[in-house]
This record gives C-alpha cells, sequence and structure tokens, in this order.
C-alpha cells in the first residue's frame, strides 16, 4: 500500500462528500457497501520512525463523515455486543453521518469516560468492528465501519474545541472514597464516585498520573496530552490528588478506613510485574522488561537530552513477545536510534496478539518480525554485557487451552542472532505491593486479587478491579470493572447513608 | 511536605539530612528506603536508605554521598528547600529477632543504613558487635551514634589512619573463629565489600545478611531494573529485598548491572558540573 498524505485522504473524502451529502440519509445497503471505508491519516512512516510524535493524525470532519455514511443503522446493533462499556454505537456514528458531533460526543460518554483513550488504544477488531454487519457482508473485518477512529473523532473534537463539558458532581454526601492507582479503572472509578457527590482522593505511587497510560503507552500511540486533559477534568470535578504515594508502604490500606475515616476503597493498582523468560542470560547488561525499556522514555522522558535517566544506546534489537507492548518497544528502540530491531514471537502472525495496526505500523516503520522463533537463551561477552541471542525454530501445532494454535519447537534448529538489546515483553504478573502489606486480603495463586460478582474483595468497604483482578489484560476492560467498581461503592454508601 | 529541616557536611562527599515527611516517619521501619527525585519532570529516581527517623518532628533522616549528577545537585538543597518527589518507605523492613550475638559490619556510607537496624537489634536483646570500616579517618561517620549502641566497636581504616589497619573482614574473620561465635552478620557497604564479607563467613556457615542497592527505576516492583540472582532464583530488590542471604547473592553479577549506565552516568555529571560552574560564573558577573 502506497503511502497518502492527511491531504489527499482530506481531498478524496471532500469529493465523496459532495457526492453523498444530498442523500446521505436515504443511501441503500448497495450503495453504502460501496462507500471507501476512510483510511485513518499517519505521518510518513520513514519520518515518524525518528520522532516521538502521534503516529495516527486523526479523521478530518470530512473523512468523520463519510466513514459514518457507511453504517448501515441495523435495527439488531451487533456492534454494540462487541464494546465492553456498551457505547450505543449506531446512534453515535448517525449523529456524526449528520454533522452533529457535539451530540456524537455526548452520546459516547454516556457510556465511557475514556473515549480518546480507547479510540486509540482499543482493540476494535476484536470488539465492535469483528461484530459489524458491514464488515460480515463484505466478507472483511477491515471493512467494517471505523468506530474507533470515529470515536477518536469525536474526542478529539471536543478536547480541541474546549467543549469538554465537566460532568456535574451532586451535593456533598460527606463520604470520602479512596482510589489506588490512577490507571484507567482508577481514573473511571473516581469519576464515576465524584458524580454522586463523595469526596474522592486518588492515591498514586509515581510523581505522574495515569498508571499504565503513562508510563506504557508511549506519545506516538497516546499523546500526553490526552491524558492531562482527562486529570484535569477530575481536578476540575473536585477531586483530590496525591502523587508520591504508596498504598500500603506510606499508608496501610487498613488506616485508610480505620484512621483517615474513608468509607470505601478502591484498589487499581495495575499489572505492574514483568514475567521474564527464565532462560539463561536475562541478567545480562542490555536485557530489559518491556516495562523499564518503556519507563524509562516514557515516565522518566529518556529520550530527552535533559533527562538525567539513562537509556541503553542499543544498536541491533530484539524484542521478545507479540503483544502491543511488544509493538510499543520495538517501535521505541526504532525511534531512539537503533539500527535493526526485530520482534521474535513463537507463533504466527494470525497469533499476535498486538492490535492488527500495531503490527502494520511496525512494519511501515522498518521493524522486522521472526515469527515461530523463540529464545533459548542470551549470550553475554566478557564484561557482562549481550552480544547475542541463541533461537530456535517452530511449527504450528494443535490449538491449546486458549485456542491459539500451540507452537512446537523443531529439535536441533538453535541458530544465533547478533544483537546487543533484549526487550522482554511476554506479559505482567500482579504487583505485589498491596498483598505484601495486606495479608487479610484474599488473592489467588497468581497474586491477582480476588473479587465477587460487585467487584468487592474479601475484605469489608475495600472493592478491587482492573488487570490487579483480571490479570494483564486491556484499558476497556479495566475501565469497565471500574465502572461496575464505582456502582457497587456507589451503592453500598448511599445505603449506608439511610 | 519534603522540606530539608536540617542538613550537615558529614565529610567531603558526605551530606545529611532531615526531611519533613510525617507519614515516612511514622510508618518507616528498619531496612526500608525511599526514592527521591531533585526534578519532578527530567530527574531520575534514586534509591536511598533511610537512616533514621522522628516522629515527633515528622522527620526522616537521609545520608547520601556524592557519586553522580543526581546526589550532586541534591547537596545543593538547603534547608528550607522542599525536595519535588519524595515516595516510601519501600522495601521489606529487616527482620528483627534477638538472634543472640549479632554482628553488623558496615562499609563507609554503609553506616547510614546500619544505624536503624543495629538499634532495633539492641533493643531487641541482641549482643552487638559493630565494625566500621573506611578508606581514611575523616570518611568515619556516625561514630558517636553507633558507639552508643555497640557493646562492641571495631574501626579498620585503609590508610591505618584510624583503629585497625586493613579491612573489615579481618575482625569479621577473627569473630567468627571465636568460642561463642556470631549468630547472625548483617553486612552493608559497598558491592564488593558485602561480597568478601559473604565470603569470609560462609566456611564457618554464619548467617550473613546484605543489603542491596541495586539501580531502580520506580521502586514497586514494575520495571524489573534492578533484579539479581539469589539462588538460582530473580529476585527485585524493591519489592522482594532489600535485603537477602549473602550466601545466595550474585555479587559479580549485581556488580557488572550496577556499571551499565557508568559512561553515561559520568557525562551527565559532568555536565551538571560544568553548568553549575558556568551559571556560578555568570553570577559573579553580573
Amino acid at each position: 500500500m502506497s503511502y497518502k498524505s492527511a491531504d489527499e485522504l482530506h481531498h478524496e473524502a471532500q469529493c465523496l462528500l459532495d457526492e453523498y451529502l444530498d442523500r446521505a440519509l436515504t443511501l441503500k445497503v448497495k450503495e453504502r457497501q460501496k462507500i471507501p471505508g476512510q483510511d485513518m491519516p499517519v505521518q510518513d512512516p520513514e519520518v515518524r520512525a525518528h520522532n516521538m510524535d502521534e503516529v495516527a493524525l486523526g479523521y478530518s470532519f470530512e473523512q468523520a463523515r463519510v466513514e459514518a455514511f457507511r453504517c448501515l443503522q441495523c435495527a439488531k446493533k451487533n456492534c454494540m455486543e462487541g464494546c465492553p462499556v456498551k457505547i450505543d454505537i449506531p446512534r453515535f456514528v448517525d449523529l456524526i453521518a449528520k454533522g452533529e458531533i457535539e451530540q456524537a460526543i455526548a452520546v459516547v460518554k454516556e457510556t465511557t469516560l475514556l473515549p480518546a483513550v480507547c479510540g486509540r488504544v482499543c482493540p476494535q477488531e476484536r470488539q465492535c468492528q469483528l461484530h459489524c454487519t458491514l464488515g460480515k457482508s463484505l466478507k472483511n473485518v477491515d471493512s467494517s465501519v471505523a468506530i474507533g477512529r470515529l470515536e477518536r473523532f469525536v474526542a478529539d473534537w471536543e478536547r480541541i474545541n474546549q467543549k469538554t463539558v465537566i460532568p456535574s458532581v451532586k451535593a456533598a454526601t460527606g463520604k470520602k472514597v479512596a482510589v489506588v492507582g490512577s490507571g484507567p479503572a482508577g481514573l473511571v472509578v473516581a469519576a464515576d464516585c465524584r458524580r454522586e457527590g463523595h469526596h474522592v482522593t486518588i492515591f498514586e505511587a509515581f510523581h505522574k498520573l495515569g498508571g499504565v497510560l503513562r508510563y506504557g503507552i508511549p506519545e506516538f500511540r497516546l499523546p500526553n496530552e490526552v491524558i492531562d486533559k482527562e486529570i484535569e477534568t477530575l481536578a476540575a470535578m473536585g477531586v483530590e490528588i496525591k502523587t508520591n504515594f504508596v498504598v500500603g508502604r506510606t499508608r496501610k490500606l487498613t488506616d485508610l478506613i480505620d484512621k483517615d475515616g474513608y468509607d470505601a476503597v478502591f484498589i487499581g493498582t495495575g499489572a505492574g510485574l514483568p514475567i521474564f523468560m527464565g532462560i539463561e542470560g536475562e541478567n545480562l547488561n542490555g536485557v530489559f522488561s518491556a516495562n523499564e525499556y518503556l519507563t524509562r522514555v516514557n515516565l522518566m522522558k529518556a529520550f530527552d537530552k535533559n533527562a538525567d535517566t539513562p537509556i541503553f544506546p542499543s544498536k541491533k534489537v530484539v524484542v521478545l513477545g507479540g503483544g502491543n507492548v511488544a509493538m510499543d518497544a520495538a517501535r521505541m528502540a526504532m525511534r531512539l536510534g537503533a539500527e535493526i530491531v526485530s520482534v521474535v514471537y513463537r507463533r504466527t502472525e494470525n497469533e499476535m496478539p498486538a492490535r492488527k495496526e500495531e503490527v502494520q505500523h511496525a512494519k511501515e516503520e522498518g521493524v522486522q518480525f521472526l515469527l515461530l522463533q523463540n529464545a533459548k537463551k542470551i549470550l553475554g561477552d566478557e564484561r557482562g554485557f549481550v552480544k547475542g541471542l541463541e533461537c530456535l525454530k517452530y511449527q504450528l501445532g494443535e490449538p491449546d487451552a486458549s485456542g491459539r494454535r500451540s507452537s512446537v519447537v523443531i529439535e536441533g534448529s538453535e541458530f544465533i542472532l547478533e544483537v546487543d538489546t533484549v526487550i522482554v515483553a511476554v506479559g505482567n504478573g500482579s504487583n505485589p505491593l498491596i498483598s505484601q502489606t495486606t495479608p487479610q486480603l484474599d488473592v489467588n495463586k497468581r497474586g491477582n486479587i480476588v473479587v465477587d460478582e460487585t467487584q468487592k474483595t474479601s475484605m469489608d468497604k475495600i472493592f478491587a478491579g482492573g488487570d490487579i483482578v483480571l490479570g494483564a489484560a486491556t484499558v476497556i476492560l479495566a475501565m469497565g470493572e471500574g465502572r461496575k467498581s464505582a456502582a457497587s461503592i456507589n451503592a453500598m454508601l448511599l445505603a449506608s447513608a439511610k | 511536605m519534603n522540606e530539608i529541616l536540617f542538613k550537615q557536611q558529614l565529610s567531603a562527599d558526605v551530606y545529611l539530612m532531615r526531611l519533613h515527611v510525617p507519614l515516612i516517619a511514622a510508618e518507616r521501619q528498619a531496612g526500608q528506603f525511599i526514592i527521591l527525585q531533585t526534578d519532578d519532570d527530567f530527574g531520575e529516581r534514586i534509591p536511598l536508605t533511610i537512616a533514621d527517623a522522628d516522629t515527633e518532628e515528622g522527620s526522616i533522616t537521609i545520608i547520601f554521598q556524592v557519586v553522580g549528577k543526581t546526589t550532586k545537585h541534591l547537596s545543593a538543597f538547603n534547608v528550607g528547600d522542599a525536595l519535588p518527589a519524595l515516595v516510601g518507605p519501600l522495601g521489606r523492613p529487616t527482620h528483627i529477632e534477638n538472634f543472640g550475638r549479632a554482628v553488623c559490619v558496615c562499609g563507609g556510607i554503609g553506616v547510614a543504613p546500619m544505624y536503624p537496624i543495629a538499634q532495633a537489634l539492641k533493643k531487641a536483646g541482641n549482643h552487638v558487635t559493630i565494625i566500621t570500616g573506611a578508606r581514611t579517618k575523616e570518611l568515619i561517620i556516625l561514630e558517636k551514634e553507633m558507639k552508643a549502641i555497640a557493646d562492641e566497636y571495631i574501626v579498620c581504616t585503609d590508610d591505618g589512619s584510624y583503629g585497625r589497619q586493613g579491612l573489615v573482614t579481618a575482625p569479621l574473620k577473627e569473630l567468627c573463629e571465636a568460642v561463642q561465635k556470631p549468630d547472625i552478620v548483617i553486612a552493608i557497604g559497598p558491592p564488593v565489600m558485602m561480597k568478601f564479607c559473604s565470603e569470609t563467613t560462609r566456611p564457618f556457615k554464619v548467617f550473613t545478611q546484605v543489603s542491596l542497592n541495586t539501580i531502580m527505576v520506580d521502586g514497586t516492583g514494575m520495571c524489573g531494573g534492578c533484579r539479581v540472582n539469589v539462588g538460582n532464583e530473580v529476585k527485585f530488590v524493591c519489592v522482594d529485598g532489600p535485603e537477602f542471604d549473602g550466601h545466595l547473592v550474585d555479587f559479580d553479577n549485581m556488580i557488572s548491572r550496577l556499571n551499565a549506565y557508568r559512561e553515561i552516568e559520568r557525562t551527565h555529571y559532568k555536565c551538571f558540573v560544568e553548568k553549575a560552574f558556568n551559571d556560578n560564573v555568570k553570577e559573579v558577573s553580573l
């Protein structure tokens, strides 16, 4: 696919809009099927591989409307089935088609708090867009209505045009809610509980807010500006924010309730504990967890010459894993000046858990994919630095428990890649800080907090949600759990007030 | 919060500061550390062990040696200034009980993290021997405080300018050879010193605990940058430690990992000192 600039895409959309505008509301299914899906304008791959700016530039107003014309407005809203928070997708898309953007964003915000984030990072091809009738009729999920891009469009429109509505807050109830962790789950709980008039305090361990949105997802995929805006809104609603505060250590979890007068606590501390492969050489210099690599750059700004936090000067990088974090790390390594970046993944592209768009973008930027291969051991030089990676080749076998086809090692297929950096992106365990310091809290054998159907933990007044409950999952699922937790907390506080 | 209440230069490169952090002062236990930044945006996060706390004043004491840009910058903060970011107490506290005979071996600045541990061991009823080692006499810190705790106090200097001449491992070995050998040895100091203390006690099968100060980014288990091999397992110093069985720690790997960014760190330090010098010249000429 040849690269088209934002201007070209905008111009094409302008022509299509002129063609369809008069009869947009009366188009037949066959006609809608023929409207070309709108490509996301992106920075030129050769340019963006060397800068931190956002890759996807977002639809123009014309592109958004043309894309919205493609929606069949089916009576049975299949797309909503795929949405973890059940956004009324056909309704907001219809409003975009009519050019009513302010109303469209209001519909989206009825059910989701962070559309600018989710529009960017949700795996739509496995959620809403997987169920899209248009995509099904065209027998290609890539031909579905680009719901995620439209969600992003309306959210960005609101932010850029300064139309952000600060949600109204009910009269003070005198109840206090503590939110532990400021990632996607925590942000949702803070907003939902504050709306009901409770005093809400967010406790964040780092010096900046946002959790994984800040330290994990890079600027080129989710600009800090977007996160800052969400936090600004929470602050404007009157949410109290305490950074540099590790609940469990700075203050015990139980003290928040017993001594500090909180009536409920939500734990959303995420899946921050990197898993390593357990192979030889993993403690050599030049081996990093993706968390460390990305945190050094995203949170600690190691890409900036003014930053004190150093980043390893890598030339030949290999990333182990096939998820979004692996893509982020690989693309980050390119941007930090690596000459060769390869992703080593044990299965094939079909089994990769990463969003399709991220894989596509990584390829365009020059990241190489070494599929059906896996690391066996990391080789070091006499100074303790990485000098190579010994790999094994694999072939696909029968589907395993996860439904993905398992990979089977080919004996004797060892070969060596010459690299100076190995980034391990094979997942995260659960952060142990809260469970270590709160022995009475029930956790499962993986360290995930056990909750009931209302998100309540084994302890009174204490709720939990997001990756600390689910294991490493997605932003939208964490938000969904946050929403459910907030509803339970609000119900509990309402009942106790009576 | 985070204001500097008191500052004292203990030796050429070593400073003591008392910081106003009431919550940390109330919660901290022996063996725990904090992470601080001297700049909220571009600063790095460095771990420093808490040397003491005063719950009434709501303060903790840190003692640090200027070794790089951030510690250099920190040494330029004065009473009344506040640190932009400080979080803690982190790490698992030291396990304290009445072991019987406890030997605390401190190398250089390692006296600072040892102080609360020695205090707690004494309070729990242990017979406490403190061995302090430094290059030369003027680098010995907290002598009065340590002497007040110790049942037995031994000083070693490399150049013989004070106490015994030689390394801390010599008196440690003698204590292990005595009829009543130590029930526990705790060693805190430079990695090489902790390594050799562990090697000294190994033949005597005396349990030896070391406190590791590896490179950290977040200090909450999130990055794994601080990982070390302990026995055959990978451990995170920030959440599994900072204290481990010295006989199981792979010190050579740890020392190699501490050097991962040496060149970049040197450049940062040099730039910072030069810039400070130039700014100073400008100020004077104005």
